[in-house]
């Protein structure tokens, strides 16, 4: 696996001013190429500051990531060209509510890609139909419900054809009965070799579709491994503990 | 009846006094044109001074403190500095003694008092659409800049597909106010001698010693505008909520 990292993190650490938060004391993690990762761990563990250093959006204190053997936390980097081929997913979605579902898809292929409309169109409507959303094409975010928002987030980032997609709490601002059909797209997406890093609270998912879990606590890695080895014979008592509670 | 025939004769002398002997409706329409001149370029230069300024004041507010230093972040303070100063000076002093400042000191040797005019309107309405606009890009979620720059878009790309257009719904409101304000703040112009919708008004009243016609005829003509920029506004407002929330 090590020979084949798409993602590498060393030593990342990250501060935070206000408040004086350490979110992240040093975390080292690889990312194979299509392994999907599970992170995993209690509010305040710094699995969301994690995964948001991984494309830059939380700027790490210190630390390196390699991405494609690129360390991209280099100045002279370009940024923006990376984040093309990592997509993500937030927990609130963050569709752009002043374009149709379409125009969200299109918009970053047609003007970053420079593909044509007719192309992206295409693209992006086999993907809707793949998400079972391709008759709402031309409807503007406010009219989905949040499962169907987050399954239109989910293709729009797919539509720059990224190498990884990170995945933020995806399910966490879902009603109980709209988290199957998200997690059932995700699911679909790994089956497909996708690389994906997932933050979640869905247990069942990570154990089903995780190839690697992580539990991370206070800022460290405190243990990984196989879903299996994490949920069934956790070795540390703070996992343990953790899973007792939401298990 | 009689008393009355007697009111209207004399409504209609006065009318016939006022706008139609020696031509006079023309100046009312000359300084139409030049108050809408006015107006309109002031309006576009306003809005371009606004949007630039406005992104270089929020792009300060919300990514200073992080940013790496170097050259950029350097450019960055001094051009908030900039902004800074333009916003305080032009919201601090009249529009009538910058309009004076303007035409007999800044640009003494120009002869078309409408360009200066309008130069200046729009220099001074571009420090309150700044503010206007910098509050709307404040308002927009945080997430959506997110989305953006996740997605590979730069800042400004961000800025100008995903942020501004979003922003830009939420002020319009307050951006028609500005601009209907603006339409009304040019009525100074006669100060430095143009010859706007006012001024004629004003003209025709010193020629025929009448005041109650040309003010009121120049009244009505600013309500009008008003209220045709309101409803053309409204128009605007609901094509646009058809896509948000």
């Amino acid at each position: 696996m090590s020979t084949d990292a798409l993602i590498r993190t060393e030593g990342l650490k990250k501060h935070f001013k206000g408040g004086d938060i350490q979110a992240l004391r040093g975390i080292d993690a690889e990312i194979g190429r299509g392994e999907v990762v599970v992170v995993i761990g209690p509010s305040g563990s710094g699995k969301s500051t994690f995964l948001r250093c991984l494309n830059l959006l939380e700027m790490p204190t210190a630390g390196r990531i390699l991405f494609d053997g690129v360390d991209i936390t280099d100045p002279k980097v370009d940024i923006d060209a990376h984040r093309r081929k990592m997509g993500m997913v937030f927990q609130h979605f963050n569709l752009f509510p002043h374009m149709t579902l379409l125009g969200n898809m299109t918009l970053a292929p047609i003007k970053l890609l420079h593909e044509s409309r007719e192309n992206a169109e295409k693209r992006a409507m086999a993907l809707l139909d793949r998400v079972g959303l391709a008759d709402r094409a031309g409807a503007y975010p406010s009219q989905l419900s949040g499962g169907q928002k987050q399954r239109i987030a989910i293709v729009r980032a797919l539509c720059m054809n990224p190498e990884v997609m990170l995945f933020d709490e995806p399910t966490s601002a879902l009603d109980p009965e709209m988290v199957g059909e998200v997690l059932d797209v995700m699911k679909r997406l790994a089956e497909e070799g996708m690389t994906m890093v997932v933050v979640t609270h869905e247990m069942g998912f990570a154990r089903e579709v995780g190839d690697r879990v992580i539990f991370m606590d206070e800022g460290r890695i405190v243990e990984q491994g196989t879903p299996e080895k994490i949920f069934d014979s956790p070795e540390s008592e703070r996992l343990r503990s953790f899973l007792a509670k939401v298990l | 009846m009689e008393r009355g025939g007697f009111a209207v004769d004399e409504i209609v002398r006065v009318f016939r006094q006022c706008f139609i002997a020696d031509n006079r409706w023309r100046y009312l329409l000359t300084g139409l044109g030049n108050t809408l001149t006015i107006t309109v370029f002031a309006l576009l230069l306003g809005v371009a001074i606004g949007v630039l300024v406005s992104v270089f004041r929020s792009t300060y507010d919300m990514t200073y403190d992080t940013m790496r230093p170097g050259f950029g972040k350097v450019m960055l303070g001094i051009m908030n500095r900039i902004c800074v100063l333009y916003v305080t000076v032009i919201r601090g002093t009249p529009v009538v003694v910058q309009l004076l400042i303007a035409y007999f000191i800044v640009f003494v040797s120009v002869r078309s008092g409408v360009g200066v005019a309008a130069l200046t309107f729009g220099i001074n309405s571009g420090a309150y659409v700044a503010e206007i606009i910098r509050g709307g890009i404040m308002s927009v979620d945080p997430g959506q800049f997110e989305a953006g720059r996740s997605l590979g878009f730069n800042y400004v790309a961000t800025m100008r597909y995903i942020i501004i257009p979003q922003a830009f719904k939420t002020v319009l409101p307050s951006l028609a106010n500005e601009f209907i304000a603006l339409l009304k703040e040019t009525s100074v112009a006669g100060y430095v001698g143009i010859v706007d919708l006012t001024k004629a008004g004003d003209i025709i009243r010193g020629n025929t010693f009448q005041a109650f016609m040309p003010l009121i005829a120049v009244a009505a003509i600013y309500l009008v505008m008003v209220i045709f920029f309101t409803w053309l506004v409204g128009k605007l407002e609901r094509r646009l909520r058809t896509s948000e929330h």
